[in-house]
This record gives C-alpha cells, sequence and structure tokens, in this order.
C-alpha cells in the first residue's frame, strides 16, 4: 500500500477530535502576517485597534471621502446606502434600516468601514480616521449629540445601538417546518381561481431596446460625448495604456468608460482627453468644475496631469473626493489611458 | 433557442401561433431546406483551433446574463441573473452562472494567493494554492442560491421573467478539498465553536460560520464543472456551503480565523437579516427550504408553436436534501399532477422536472410545488407572507404563478 493511500486511511479513522498536522502542509503564519489580516472586530470589542476621533473630525473626514456616495449627512445619494435616519421606522410598511436603526453593535460599523470603505480604496483609512467616522455616524443618528464627543477603544463598548435586542435567532424549523410539512390536496382543491396582481401592470422588468438586442453592434447611444475641439489624437502607447487601465481601478468606483458607461457618482469619461472641462451635459457638476468650465479650461494633458496629481490644485472646489497620483508614472499611464477612452 | 425579453419577441411569438397551426402531418410542400443544398451542406467550416476555447454558436447569443439596473447604486456591487428559461438538465454553464459583487471582480495571479488559518488553532497556517492542490480533493453537485433570491417578490407580482425572479441561482459541480482537512492540519481548539471566512477582494467580504457546518459537508472549491473557477465565482478559490444561502460562500477565500462566538458583521446584521413585521429580526437563517419554479413556459419564453403537444419544464432544490417529487398545476392548482423527474436526484443540488402535456389553446394558470426529502413542502406566497409579512427581503421560496394566455405570452402573476 503506497504511503499516500495510508495517509488517507489514517486520515478517515482519526474522527471526533480534530488533531493537527496530519499532511505536514503549508507553513506556520509569522505574527506580522496575522497582524496584518485579522483586522476583524467583535461585538465584545476583540480586535479594537487604539485610537479615537471625534465628531467633528470625523464630519472632515466624511465630507472628503464619503459624502459623494452617502450624502453629507448619510441620507445617500442616488441608491447608495442610507446611514442616518429611519428610527423607529423598522414595523412601517416601508422600513429604512440604518446603521442608527438597524444595525444592533456598532462594531460591525467599525469592522466594515476599515475592511471596505471608502468604495474603491478599501483599508487605506488609519485607526483615529475610522473612530473619527463612526463617531459622526453616531452623531447623524441622535445617538451622542455633541460635536465634541470622542469615540475610542476605551469608550466604545459604552455606545449601545437602539436596536441591539431586535434580533432572534432563525426560528423557521419551530415556526414554519411543521407548518409546511403537510399533507397536499391533488385533485378538485378550489371553484373558482382569480389573478389577484400582474407583473405586466408593474411593468419594472427591463426591456431590451431593438438596439441593445442587436448586440455586437458598434452603435453607442447610451453614452453622449461632447467633444468641443477636436484635437488631433496621437498614435497611442499600447502598454501605457494597459498600466493605465489599471491605474483607473482607483477610479472607476465613481467614473465608467467604455460603451455601456453612464454617469454615476462622477461623470463617466468617454471622450474626456481633449474635451472642455464640464462638458457632460447630463452631470451636476460642482461649483469649482462649473467655473473653470466658464474660462474655458480643456482638459488636455497639462491640466489632466495637475488635475490627478492633486485635484484641488487646480480645480479647488472639485467634489471628487481623490487624494491623488504621487508617481508620474502612474500620471503618465492614466493619461495614456484616458486618451486610449477618447479616440 | 434563446429568447430575447422583448414585447416586440411576444408579438413575433404570436405569428408564429398561426404558422404552428397550419403546420402538421397533412403539410405536402416540399421543404427548399431539403430539397436545396444548402451552403454548410457545400463549402467547409471552420478547422480545429480556430476556437482554441469553444464558444456557444452565434445563433444564441442572447442566451446570457442579464441584470435589472434599478435594483442596485453601481454595477460594480451589483447583481446579474442566470438564464434559467434557457437552459435544460441540472448544470448551469460555468460563464451563466450569476454574478453578485461587492466591490468588483477580483482578478489576479493564483501564484499571488495565500489562505490563512488563525485564531483558537493551535498552528497558525497559510496555504499557498499549491499546497491546497495536495490534500486529497472531492467532487459533489451542489446549488448555490442568493438569499435575496425572488426578493424582489415579496409584495406582488414584479419582475416578468424567471430569470429575474429566481435568477440568483446556479447548480455546478466543485472540485475541492474538504474544509475539514484544512481545520485538522491547524489543528482547532476545543473552544474554537465558530468559522470566520474572509474574502481577498476590495470588500474583504466576511461571514461568521458555525464549526459543526465546518467540519461536516464544507469545500474549499478551486474548480467548477471541473475548469477553473471563473474570476466572477472567486478565482482561485471559494467556499461552498451546502445548501446555505449563497452570501456565506466566501469567494477570493484567503482566510480562515476561528473563535468562540460568531463576529456579527455586516453581512449579517444589516444585511441577509430576515425583518418580520413586528419589526424584529430573525439572524443566521442560513438554510434555504425547498423551492421550484416553471422554467419554460415563462414569460422570456412563451408558447410559440400553439395549442398540441406541450413541453413544461423547471427546476426543484432544497438546502435540506433531495427533491423527490414535484406537483405541477396548469389550472391555477384546482388539480395538480405529479411531474416527472428526470437526471441525477443529488444531496443539495439542483433537480429537473417535467410535465408534458396536450395544450388545448386555452389560457393556464401555472404552478409548480416541490417536496423535499424531508417531507417539507414549498409553501404559498401568502403563507409565507402570513407569518413574515413583505419586508424581510431575504428567503422568498414561495410556489410562483405564471398565467400563460391563448397567445402563448406568459406573465408573472399572483392568484387567489
Amino acid at each position: 500500500m503506497s504511503k499516500f493511500l495510508k495517509v488517507l486511511i489514517a486520515a478517515c479513522v482519526i474522527a471526533g477530535p480534530v488533531s493537527a498536522g496530519t499532511y505536514g502542509l503549508g507553513r506556520t503564519a509569522t505574527s506580522d502576517e496575522v497582524k496584518a489580516w485579522d483586522t476583524d472586530i467583535r461585538p465584545d470589542g476583540v480586535g479594537l485597534p487604539v485610537g479615537s476621533g471625534t465628531v467633528a473630525q470625523g464630519e472632515e473626514v466624511f465630507a472628503d471621502k464619503c459624502a459623494a456616495c452617502h450624502g453629507d449627512f448619510g441620507e445617500a445619494v442616488g441608491r447608495w446606502p442610507v446611514l442616518s435616519g429611519g428610527h423607529g421606522s423598522l414595523a412601517d410598511d416601508r422600513p429604512v434600516k440604518t446603521v442608527g436603526s438597524y444595525w444592533p453593535y456598532l462594531s460591525t460599523a467599525y469592522d466594515y468601514i476599515y475592511r471596505a470603505m471608502p468604495f474603491g480604496n478599501a483599508q487605506s483609512l488609519s485607526s483615529d480616521e475610522v473612530y473619527a467616522l463612526v463617531a459622526y455616524i453616531l452623531y447623524v443618528n441622535d445617538t451622542v449629540d455633541d460635536e465634541a464627543f470622542t469615540l475610542s477603544n476605551e469608550n466604545f463598548l459604552s455606545v449601545e445601538q437602539e436596536n441591539a435586542g431586535g434580533f432572534f435567532m432563525d426560528n423557521r424549523s419551530e415556526v414554519e417546518y411543521p407548518k409546511f410539512t403537510r399533507s397536499v390536496c391533488m385533485d378538485n382543491c378550489k371553484d373558482v381561481v382569480e389573478i389577484t396582481a400582474r407583473a405586466a401592470v408593474v411593468d419594472v422588468t427591463p426591456e431590451e431596446t431593438a438596439a441593445a438586442a442587436a448586440e455586437n453592434s458598434t452603435t453607442n447611444e447610451e453614452v453622449e460625448t461632447v467633444v468641443v475641439e477636436e484635437v488631433a489624437m496621437p498614435v497611442l502607447n499600447e502598454e501605457l495604456v494597459a498600466k493605465g487601465a489599471k491605474v483607473f481601478k482607483k477610479c472607476k468606483a465613481c467614473h465608467k468608460v467604455g460603451a455601456k458607461a453612464k454617469n454615476s457618482t462622477g461623470p463617466h469619461l468617454n471622450g474626456i482627453f481633449g474635451s472642455a472641462v464640464g462638458a457632460n451635459e447630463k452631470f451636476k457638476y460642482s461649483k469649482g468644475m462649473k467655473a473653470a468650465a466658464s474660462e474655458g479650461l480643456m482638459w488636455d494633458a497639462e491640466n489632466l496631469r495637475t488635475f490627478l496629481k492633486k485635484p484641488k490644485d487646480l480645480i479647488k472646489k472639485t467634489k471628487m473626493s481623490f487624494k491623488g497620483l504621487k508617481k508620474d508614472k502612474d500620471l503618465d499611464a492614466i493619461i495614456e489611458y484616458l486618451k486610449s477612452v477618447s479616440n | 433557442m434563446g429568447q430575447n425579453t422583448t414585447r416586440r419577441g411576444f408579438i413575433k411569438a404570436g405569428v408564429a401561433v398561426g404558422a404552428g397551426l397550419a403546420a402538421g402531418k397533412a403539410a405536402a410542400q416540399s421543404d427548399p431546406l431539403i430539397t436545396e443544398v444548402q451552403e454548410w451542406n457545400q463549402v467547409l467550416g471552420f478547422g480545429v483551433d480556430e476556437r482554441p476555447y469553444g464558444i456557444p454558436s452565434p445563433y444564441e447569443k442572447a442566451v446570457k446574463r442579464r441584470s435589472v439596473p434599478w435594483l442596485t447604486a453601481d454595477p460594480i456591487s451589483s447583481i446579474n441573473f442566470t438564464p434559467l428559461h434557457d437552459l435544460d438538465g441540472i448544470i448551469t454553464p460555468n460563464g451563466l452562472c450569476f454574478e453578485r459583487h461587492h466591490g468588483g471582480v477580483a482578478e489576479y495571479d493564483p501564484a499571488a494567493h495565500r489562505l490563512m488559518i488563525n485564531g483558537l488553532v493551535d498552528n497558525e497556517l497559510i496555504f499557498t494554492m499549491e499546497d491546497i492542490m495536495r490534500f486529497p480533493r472531492e467532487n459533489h453537485v451542489y446549488f448555490l442560491e442568493c438569499a435575496a433570491n425572488s426578493g424582489m417578490e415579496w409584495r406582488g407580482a414584479q419582475l416578468n421573467g424567471c430569470q429575474f425572479t429566481h435568477g440568483m441561482i446556479h447548480n455546478v459541480m466543485y472540485t475541492g478539498v474538504p474544509l475539514r482537512l484544512l481545520l485538522e492540519e491547524a489543528g482547532v481548539k476545543t473552544e474554537g465553536k465558530w468559522l470566520l471566512a474572509e474574502g481577498a477582494d476590495a470588500s474583504g467580504l466576511t461571514r461568521s460560520i458555525p464549526m459543526d457546518k465546518a467540519l461536516d459537508d464544507c469545500l474549499v472549491a478551486f474548480k467548477m464543472n471541473g475548469e477553473a473557477l471563473r474570476p466572477e465565482q472567486g478565482y482561485p478559490l471559494r467556499l461552498v456551503v451546502p445548501g446555505w444561502e449563497g452570501n456565506m460562500w466566501i469567494k477570493w477565500l484567503r482566510r480562515l480565523e476561528v473563535g468562540d462566538q460568531p463576529w456579527h458583521h455586516r453581512e449579517e446584521t444589516s444585511k441577509y437579516t430576515d425583518l418580520m413585521e413586528d419589526g424584529t429580526a430573525r439572524r443566521f437563517t442560513w438554510v434555504m427550504d425547498a423551492k421550484s419554479v416553471i422554467t419554460n413556459p415563462s414569460p422570456q419564453a412563451p408558447i410559440t408553436h400553439g395549442s398540441g403537444p406541450t413541453v413544461l419544464t423547471g427546476l426543484a432544490w432544497s438546502g435540506r436534501g433531495t427533491i423527490p417529487r414535484v406537483d405541477v398545476t396548469i389550472d391555477g392548482g384546482k388539480n395538480w399532477h405529479a411531474a416527472r423527474m428526470s437526471g441525477p436526484s443529488l444531496d443539495k443540488s439542483m433537480h429537473r422536472f417535467y410535465y408534458e402535456f396536450d395544450w388545448d389553446g386555452s389560457d393556464l394558470l401555472l404552478q409548480s410545488r416541490a417536496h423535499d426529502s424531508t417531507g417539507y413542502v414549498q409553501p404559498t406566497k401568502d403563507a409565507l407572507r402570513e407569518i413574515r409579512g413583505t419586508n424581510s427581503i431575504y428567503h422568498n421560496n414561495a410556489i410562483q404563478t405564471w398565467y400563460v394566455n391563448k397567445e402563448g405570452v406568459a406573465e408573472n402573476v399572483e392568484i387567489s
């Protein structure tokens, strides 16, 4: 019998207590590795890092990094998640489930904000910033009312969420299974059947228009590109374009490109290179961007470089909450990529 | 054949009914497709390496995943749906398995993938993909259903098409290592009762899983239907949690932490909890109850051939076992018929059923009702609403009704 088979059989025989190292595969994790990935937080506070932040600090971070999707006070833009309000609404016909009205534990907010936010730039916030953001979310939910309130690892567990007691373990096995484990009628089960609701009346099913159904066609009706002035397009450096596509991952949470691109948190960027600033008629620009547009500013390579290096250096009051690209090679690549989507 | 979802498609289908009536055994005119030599009978087709990775016929291009744009804020954190009405058998082709991402599809070199096991274990371990491939593997066919499948239908009939009402599901064969073997390798301490599974994507999605389930039948899978996981399904490694809601099947699986209590993270508090009418909410509603749906005829797949022999088919599944029986009605539940089950009956897998009947061309009200191997029978929408209200979003496993009119056009409806 092969050694491998013997090991296999051994693995099957050992039941009950889970014993270590049957196969000797893998290696021991270093403490730095575990520390780097084990950032999860539990309701009992296990995992909370040392740090603190005030409501006022949180408001600043929120305005800069969160408000573009979640709104200035957590009220949300479009269909992005609402973070505030909805208090006492859970039994209503249209409940509003927010961090304040629904989330049972504050630890969940800390854990989630660090691991997944801001959307498209996860795990970039310092622990002080996360404490400040959680404090601000408490503030917009009226859980705390003092802008000087400081949330820290010291007082974190003293904050109680209003819906902490609002959850119970799955009870389908008691409440539903006995009821639905049943014998059924097969013949002459009812006399009359009437239609009581129709999807056609609601009419929310996506329709594929004739244009969209013609699939691989090159027409591009959804995208309206406004190119004010024709700029001669140089031959593209494809390698740089490919690098730029990778850099663009930092942008795509807010900006779309390609045949199906639509405006979202930011305007779509098809045709952006060589176009006038603020030229997308369907997008609601910031005052700063509108002012730049009225001055006739163009998205040429130079202006794109200044803007993408540090947005507020070019347009002071832009809403774009992006800190900028530090490396010149990233700037070269992204500009080449934006050219490629403008051809 | 793929059907499109447009009204124009329905009208065309209506026209086809007339043609269907005219056809039949008596047709006498010769068919030029037979009497004349066709182009493909004569000139050569393309050679073996034209498509090194095969793709469906261009005539099948309407067979694809579709989304409902108004459901989510952004296509990066969104969902699309499996075209159930275009498929048969029980296996979902890899490219048609519905997608749900919370931070887009992470695409990276499997050589850069690491799986960490930490927490209450004897040895905190790191595995490479190469390490994982050296453990004994198993093959299992399981359905993966999103807990929110049919979630838009709680308040009434909303979406016209089983792709949209029931398409947050797929059923593939997974190849992977039993999670138990990996946990044994690290050595779970006696107080280790919970497992936190974490993804490597930009949402870092996490779920708490009770240790009993982890040691029972979970897999750490790297293949689906024989080939590597698709990027949108968590390439190179995903968790398989048979019979339980899809959100727990962590994609891009990078970490398993053993703990003594659950973590109550976002996807098990804010989301994937079932709000009841009184404002309280069920949590840890993991098991997917027995459910079925008729895939043909359905709104995207009308009857185009007119009256006469008609094939009705659909899918059924249960998170608690197999489906030995499905009942079908064509008159809105006045009378029911035992459907014919066909294909393998596997634990926690989709099952295929058929009911062939002679359509008299009158209005139809179609429903299917699954019975699972524990004796549980799929409930009506009203029975579920009576217990849960209409705001629970998740775990809607109610009986679905399609109304088919005399032209063969089908619509999503509710009946008395």
